[in-house]
């Protein structure tokens, strides 16, 4: 009896031995683990939406080689450093935060932590295994803004804004240097609802522009909820936000301002494996493919579609929408004809483009 | 007909086990459920119920998480123990926090705990005076402390957010809406080296003493409990209901302060737009899970971190969706209310009264 049960300790032991062993073996062909964390649920149909397509996009790229996961709804609070923490133990070698609020977590534990890569989405730290990147959505929303400019009839455009941040200012400066340009007669009417996902506030701030003339709808809020509004008021307009949004109002919807992470993340997971990352700060437009605009209506007239794919073209080759002669709401030149605006001076925009009327909420 | 008829005298055993009972009854719905969904309902239990507390970290966190649930929810039930509904806990927790904040904000450089001491007490008293408005509605007119609390809750929150987007921004922030890092010396020290659990969770557990010596030992505590019972007999034995109305309503209020307050200078360090997600709505759930006994409470909220914790590593380790986790947590309170019903009532078969009956 007792000899038996030794006998079957060596062999518990021996099975447990060789195990690790292969373990340790395998370890050397384990996938490289991709982390996300993301501020909404998946099907938001707007930005954790598109972040979860770049993360689904990776995977298909690059196969057997990563294994990514996500977790999604985590809320920007003390949360956050936990939730980042456990994907660092859970194996993670690169973990993407894509939201603003996880500035200060991700930024806590990429010092913990410095054998792992981070990548914080419109945030402003860097070190050096912690990069930012952010998409260059004026540039969608000055197409946007071209459109809307000449498919008003009331000349009053109806702008959604969610929060007074430098993206949120860049983005509105972008429509309206669009309608100064293209329809100077058009006045835009700004609506602030302090959130970035309400679908009853979104479609309260998109009735209550339309009540006052609007007849086409912009948004900087991640909802479909305005667009669902237009399309229910009818000979109204919405331009889509983050995702393609089309489907939410067939006869609405004038363009969206997509966001495409699928090439980029591609691109950051290939080059965190091989090695060649560098942490920096990436503005990814319309020439990266991150930012477009082109899924207009296809009730638009053919030169009108012509005329927008043309501003696309130019965007794509190097031409910036804060080109000078840029005034302020005062008149004062702050871009001279001939300069345009560095992306140090648009990532911290605080003032408004002439033609804007009002102040920006303090 | 089925008709539910209270039983004369609840088993008293019961009382005690329907917690245990409901929690079984959770363990089994979520393996069948886990089962369902295609995954293995040991592994996914396992996942969820001890994963978490597998290393010192993990301790840690499960602490800074229950913290301020425990803090809302053992303030609460002293105040639901008089029969005085304060549903305001998650408006108290952001006033403290917020009014913390802007006292932390004036010491940018100290390193001096006597700061920390300062900022923690302007919290606890931001907390009592959002409650004092609901308190003085009720004494003085006699509004309903349910709807004021509630409202007081989204006034709390839009004055947070005001603060946050204007007067206390980081005026390097590139205009972002959160304020400035706190300064050490108005930073919660940690208990841990490598932890985030901080004196909070202590401050959290001498709370629980307190309101246990409170409800239990105290004459006060008695007074309160008559007061729930039957407000008649209290105002009959000459208890003081305003005074007690005013009392149990600066505790809760006074400590959702402190655990706002414990949130920004501890585990966030700033003051940000989302300061809670929702701790003081989830601490009502747990007051009554933890039968608004301070055991109990503690028992609850630890559950309740515990759980949060879970359902993110499940989210990691299984790929399950986050709203498991809210499915987990409703499906708890669920059994729980069950449980209860059917230890203080039971099922009954009535006959349907009819003539002929009734003629017999």
């Amino acid at each position: 009896m007792r000899t038996f049960r030794v006998k079957q300790w060596l062999a518990a032991l021996l099975t447990g031995a060789s195990l690790t062993l292969a373990s340790l073996g395998a370890q050397a062909e384990d996938p490289f683990k991709v982390g996300f964390i993301y501020v909404g649920p998946v099907g938001d149909n707007g930005w954790s939406y598109q972040h979860d397509l770049g993360r689904k996009a990776v995977e298909k790229n690059l196969g057997d080689k990563v294994k990514t996961t996500y977790i999604e709804s985590v809320p920007e609070g003390a949360d956050a450093e936990r939730a980042i923490t456990n994907l660092v133990k859970d194996g993670n070698k690169l973990i993407f935060t894509t939201s603003f609020g996880y500035m200060n977590p991700t930024a806590k534990v990429a010092k913990k932590y410095p054998d792992v890569t981070f990548m914080h989405a419109t945030g402003y730290k860097q070190e050096k295994n912690l990069g930012t990147y952010i998409a260059k959505s004026f540039e969608g929303r000055y197409v946007a803004g071209f459109l809307a400019a000449k498919m008003t009839k009331s000349n009053t455009i109806g702008y959604i804004a969610s929060f007074p941040i430098p993206e949120v200012i860049r983005d509105i400066n972008a429509v309206q240097l669009a309608l100064n340009r293209y329809n100077p007669k058009a006045k835009l009417k700004i609506v602030w609802v302090n959130t970035w996902f309400d679908p009853g506030k979104e479609a309260d701030a998109a009735n209550t522009l339309m009540d006052q003339g609007a007849d086409v709808i912009l948004q900087h809020t991640d909802s479909p909820a305005a667009m669902q509004a237009a399309e229910r008021r009818g000979g109204v307009y919405g331009v889509g936000q983050d995702s393609d949004m089309s489907r939410f109002g067939e006869k609405a919807h004038l363009v969206s301002v997509v966001q495409n992470w699928e090439d980029y993340y591609t691109g950051v997971v290939k080059s965190v494996m091989d090695g060649t990352w560098k942490s920096g700060d990436f503005w990814g437009g319309m020439a990266e493919g991150v930012v477009t605009s082109n899924n207009f209506n296809p009730a638009l007239s053919e030169e009108l579609k012509a005329e927008a794919t043309k501003i696309i073209d130019e965007i794509k080759g190097g031409y910036n929408p804060f080109t000078g002669p840029i005034k302020d709401q005062k008149g004062e030149v702050k871009v001279p004809e001939g300069s345009s605006m560095s992306i140090a001076d648009l990532a911290k925009m605080d003032w408004y483009v002439e033609g804007v009327e009002g102040d920006i909420p303090k | 007909m089925i008709k539910l008829q209270p039983r004369r005298e609840p088993s008293a055993l019961m009382v005690y086990l329907s917690p245990v009972l409901a929690g079984l009854l959770t363990l089994i719905t979520g393996a069948i459920l886990f089962t369902a969904l295609g995954y293995n309902p040991l592994t996914a239990l396992h996942t969820f119920l001890i994963a978490p507390l597998q290393d010192s970290q993990g301790v840690s966190e499960w602490l800074v998480k229950a913290s301020p649930i425990l803090l809302c929810a053992i303030g609460l039930a002293v105040a639901y123990r008089a029969n005085i509904w304060n549903i305001g806990a998650e408006g108290q927790l952001l006033m403290g926090a917020l009014v913390g904040s802007a006292v932390a904000l004036q010491f940018p450089d100290s390193e001096s705990k006597a700061v920390l001491v300062l900022v923690l007490i302007c919290g606890i008293l931001a907390g009592m005076f959002w409650a004092g408005i609901a308190a003085y509605l009720k004494t003085q007119f006699n509004t309903n402390e349910i709807l004021t609390t509630i409202m007081l809750n989204y006034i709390a929150l839009n004055l947070l957010q005001y603060a946050v987007h204007g007067p206390l921004k980081d005026p390097e922030g590139y205009s972002f809406p959160e304020s400035a890092a706190f300064s050490a010396g108005a930073t919660l020290p940690t208990l841990m080296e490598d932890g985030r659990v901080h004196i909070g969770f202590g401050l959290a557990l001498i709370a629980v003493l307190l309101v246990w010596f409170l409800v239990s030992k105290s004459f006060l505590g008695f007074q309160m409990k008559v007061m729930g019972m039957e407000a008649k007999a209290a105002k009959f034995a000459g208890y003081p209901e305003k005074r007690l109305t005013w009392l149990v309503l600066m505790i809760s209020g006074g400590l959702a302060g402190l655990a706002g307050v414990c949130e920004v200078t501890g585990p966030i360090g700033q003051l940000i737009p989302n300061v809670s997600p929702g701790y003081g709505y989830a601490a009502i759930i747990v007051a009554f899970l933890g039968r608004l006994h301070p055991i109990g409470i503690l028992a609850a909220s630890l559950l309740m971190a515990l759980i949060y914790m879970g359902g993110e590593l499940a989210q990691i380790k299984l790929s399950t969706p986050a709203a498991l986790t809210s499915l987990f947590q409703g499906m708890l309170l669920f059994y729980l209310l069950a449980c209860d019903v059917l230890i203080r009532y039971r099922f009954i078969k009535t006959k349907p009264t009819t003539l002929s009956q009734g003629a017999n």
